[in-house]
């Protein structure tokens, strides 16, 4: 692989704290490399930013390797940027050519406040967990994990849901800044396996009652979570949860 | 003075015997006690969910956005349990035995032994969470071997088991949230420990979104804040883990145990350049499948897919007839290490070894395949197609990662793989229990030093991690809250609080007020490369005797010139790394010392004057089986005090993997 340097200017939003009204600041940045990750160009121009006696740009990341849902920059009007199935961690820089512009922006969603620059609040997501993401089972002694047989096809498509990391590049790139993705992908994973079948209809309407309450916008099937989705989370499990969601609905006396 | 407390009795029935002897406490007591939780990985989280299922009062804090987000998520291979699934020989006392001889005999048996008796219990508490196993056709359960062991005992969920483990922990700490059982605080990292009468009752933290300082209290104070690998400045690691937590409590009292055993994994990215910010690794699920080699001849310019088979030398298949691949990861580590300072390594820097996957995806997936669908005599073309795709449901997330590094695919050329740190054997010192030497303060994890001696095998952190929160943790604590029912909670008015909260905010506005020249990640970058050069895959008596006087200096340098910009009350991502940066320098002294005190080599610390003529670690068992636990007393100086390792069961032998 041919690597190259280049130079980009950078739009970065700028906000100082949840209170205060941000706006976009442009930077230039010298001689990045094509090896680099989209993060470490933002260390490169932190590094800066420090020697210049300037405020580094806040923004949210950890592992670095795709999978810890940190990471959180919506770059040129996408979330992640612009590689298929990626998180931006993993987004590199030869991705770009000498003389880029490039948009960077938190997350913007009512149920996602900002923090500080890119770096924003989704603690709504734990509590839509919180509300029903999970099997009722006390650490004890469960049966043998062999004593259930579980057909490969629905344990693959379990998994397939549950690789889900809770970024929210699904509720950033949706128009309503709904939740769906994110809630339909945890109730897919447990309903379709045998132990999270019991609670499968009071998990739907619980989680779906708090991503409300949260102010999470409804779903208008565009898909454009799905587009963005690092771990190809599929539209097929709103599908799946909206069924759940009316044999429950239409059952129960709890409304 | 170092008391294990391991309980008597023949090594199998220990735990038995502890579980059925150990003082309880009563539903209604525990509803009066309050237990802190540190961190919210593995450890942590399984801690914390299980023990707000019992009814204790449980805070737990983190500080990343959210307790989902802690790096026991980015485990990729998988867990090991000894459940005989596979009816390949396994039993509790294999798995007891590969961990402790993988260790090189400088674990504690009655852990490792305890370990291996609950690793069946794992698995079964993770289905029935609903974790998303690999399944073969019959419904059943899949397996697949890691290094240092010739069993398949490792259960796995694709590249992600990690992750699969940690969301259904996070999901079981999330419904006692919900149940109001454990109360959750993100964005918080802990700063100290608080020390009442010789017990650990609290903890000062900061929030990290305003800066501010708080004070909890609880009975007791569990850390689960992981291990110290980002002293190296590069490694696998997230790049907020760190060693505060730990360090912490070290300065406060509690012994820090083995702190230069430090894993170096075999397969990892290759460095690329200055710019580097972290090291990402490749499964060592890999070395089921990939053959490792590098080219025969020194300064070799074919591309790999164009060196016949006669000029590759697959060195550990050569030197390790028995293990081949799955040597257990020093051993690899050093192989490869040997292979490339000899001058046959590949790609621009040479500091990389081949790992190839084209033999087993042809031969071993192409023809199972082509055979189940009835394909007579397949050409290489079809075995290929038919391969690949099996390749790509065991390790798709890998290979997908490796091509978005490094920009090559790695179905159609060989990953180029190097060694790089990846986890911390040493860690705080504990007892059976899973207490340190100060009374109520526990360590769960790899935050403890207790179950892996001198090197880990693979799969054996997850294990390690959900035993200690799922079964251990919850008996132990038990034990040692029954004499505490009628500890009123004591307020966080209490002077302890106000010292320990005095000196914390003072460390924070030393720090701020050094106004400086340098960012904190230069003084980062620099304790890494000394601790990379001089305490890292190989160590020696002149290179540690230099890093120690180059840390102290740079320690120096950095309290007179960091630069820290913005304000103590705001989000201050720098301020937050400057805390942990100045805790690492410290750190790596001690490591240095420890390293320099062993003058044998053992696991993953390789001293280069104790080797054997093949060049493989030499212990010395007469004069170093123990294990060392520093005492911290001021700064740059400690006091060591030695645990005697006694082996009743497995006896010490020079490992051999040949």
């Amino acid at each position: 692989m041919e690597n190259y340097n280049m130079n980009l200017t950078l739009k970065v939003w700028r906000q100082k704290n949840s209170a205060e009204k941000g706006g976009f600041q442009t930077y230039q940045v010298k001689n990045v490399s094509s090896e680099m990750s989209f993060l470490e160009m933002i260390d490169v121009l932190n590094e800066d930013l420090i020697n210049e006696g300037k405020d580094p740009i806040a923004f949210d990341h950890d592992c670095r390797e795709g999978i810890c849902g940190m990471c959180s920059m919506y770059i040129n009007g996408r979330p992640h940027g612009p590689w298929q199935n990626n998180t931006v961690c993993q987004l590199h820089m030869r991705a770009y050519k000498d003389g880029d512009t490039i948009v960077v922006e938190p997350w913007r969603a009512n149920a996602f406040p900002v923090i500080k620059d890119l770096m924003v609040d989704r603690s709504a997501f734990d509590r839509i967990i919180q509300a029903g993401g999970y099997i009722s089972v006390n650490t004890g002694s469960p049966v043998d994990a062999n004593a259930i047989p579980i057909e490969k096809d629905k344990a693959d498509a379990a998994f397939a849901a549950a690789a889900c990391i809770g970024c929210g590049a699904c509720v950033a790139a949706c128009k309503n800044s709904s939740a769906m993705l994110f809630l339909s992908a945890k109730a897919s994973h447990l309903a379709l396996l045998p132990q999270g079948a019991p609670e499968r209809k009071s998990r739907a309407l619980a989680m779906v009652a708090q991503m409300d309450k949260e102010g999470f916008g409804s779903c208008t099937n565009t898909g454009a979570c799905e587009a963005v989705c690092p771990k190809g989370i599929s539209i097929e499990n709103i599908a799946r949860l909206n069924r759940e969601y009316m044999c429950a609905a239409a059952v129960s006396d709890k409304g | 003075m170092l008391d294990s407390k391991i309980p008597s009795g023949p090594l199998e029935s220990k735990w038995t015997y502890y579980k059925g002897h150990c003082k309880l406490v009563n539903p209604a007591n525990k509803r009066k006690l309050e237990v802190i939780v540190v961190g919210t990985g593995l450890a942590g989280a399984s801690a914390a969910a299980s023990l707000g299922e019992l009814g204790y009062k449980v805070k737990a804090f983190c500080f990343q956005d959210s307790p989902r987000r802690a790096h026991s998520i980015a485990a990729q291979g998988g867990i090991n349990a000894a459940k005989n699934y596979q009816n390949d020989g396994d039993s509790t006392f294999r798995l007891f035995y590969d961990t402790i001889k993988g260790g090189d005999y400088r674990a504690r048996e009655a852990n490792v032994h305890r370990l291996a008796e609950v690793s069946a219990n794992i698995i079964d508490q993770c289905v029935a969470q609903g974790v998303p196993f690999a399944r073969e056709y019959g419904g059943m359960l899949n397996n697949r071997s890691f290094g240092g062991v010739q069993v398949k005992r490792t259960f796995y969920a694709a590249g992600q088991t990690g992750q699969q483990l940690l969301i259904g922990a996070y999901q079981a700490q999330e419904r006692q949230v919900a149940l109001g059982n454990v109360k959750q605080y993100s964005r918080h990292e802990m700063l100290d420990v608080v020390i009442i009468d010789g017990k650990a009752r609290g903890i000062i933290a900061r929030n990290l979104v305003t800066g501010e300082l708080e004070r909890h209290f609880g009975h007791a104070v569990l850390l689960c804040t992981g291990g110290y690998g980002n002293v190296f400045y590069l490694s696998t690691n997230a790049m907020g883990s760190n060693v505060t937590a730990a360090w912490k409590a070290h300065v406060k009292g509690a012994f820090f145990g083995n702190p230069c055993y430090t894993q170096i994994h075999p397969t990892c990215i290759p460095v690329s350049g200055d710019h580097q910010s972290k090291l990402t690794l490749m499964s060592e699920s890999l070395r089921n499948d990939g053959r490792i080699w590098v080219p025969k001849k020194k300064d070799e310019t074919r591309k790999a897919v164009d060196i016949p088979e006669e000029d590759r030398d697959y060195y550990l298949e050569r030197r390790y007839p028995a293990f081949g691949n799955l040597v257990p990861r020093d051993v690899a580590s050093r192989a490869a290490k040997e292979r490339c300072d000899a001058g046959f390594g590949v790609g621009t820097t040479k500091q990389a070894v081949y790992l190839d996957f084209r033999y087993n995806l042809i031969n071993k997936y192409g023809r199972t395949e082509a055979s189940k669908h009835g394909i007579e005599n397949p050409d290489e073309a079809t075995l290929e197609r038919l391969g690949k795709e099996v390749v790509k449901e065991e390790y798709g997330n890998l290979f997908d990662m490796y091509e978005k590094i490094t920009g090559e695919n790695p179905y159609e050329v060989p990953m180029r793989i190097y060694p790089a740190v990846h986890y911390t054997m040493g860690g705080l010192w504990v007892d059976y229990e899973l207490m340190t030497n100060v009374n109520g303060l526990y360590a769960l994890g790899e935050a403890n030093f207790s179950d892996h001696g001198a090197n880990r095998l693979g799969a054996s952190a997850l294990m390690q991690g959900l035993a200690d929160g799922y079964f251990v943790i919850p008996y132990t604590i038990g034990n040692y809250l029954a004499d505490e029912i009628a500890t009123k909670p004591i307020p966080t008015t209490h002077e302890a609080f106000e010292t320990a909260e005095k000196a914390v905010s003072d460390r924070i506005t030393r720090l701020m007020n050094i106004k400086g020249s340098k960012s904190v990640e230069s003084f980062h970058k620099r304790l890494g490369k000394i601790m990379w050069e001089k305490c890292g895959m190989a160590r020696n008596e002149k290179g540690l005797t230099e890093a120690i006087s180059e840390i102290q200096a740079l320690r120096k340098e950095f309290w007179n010139d960091v630069r820290i910009p913005g304000i103590i009350n705001e989000m201050n991502p720098e301020l937050d790394k400057a805390g942990r940066v100045a805790d690492f320098m410290e750190l790596g002294e001690l490591m240095c010392r420890d390293a320099l005190n062993r003058k044998e080599s053992c696991g993953g610390h390789f001293r280069e004057e104790s080797q054997t003529e093949e060049g493989e670690a030499k212990r010395d068992d007469a004069n170093f089986t123990f294990v060392s636990a520093w005492e911290y007393k001021s700064e740059s100086n400690w006091e060591m005090h030695k645990e005697e390792l006694i082996f009743e069961v497995a006896k010490p032998t020079q490992r051999s993997y040949k």
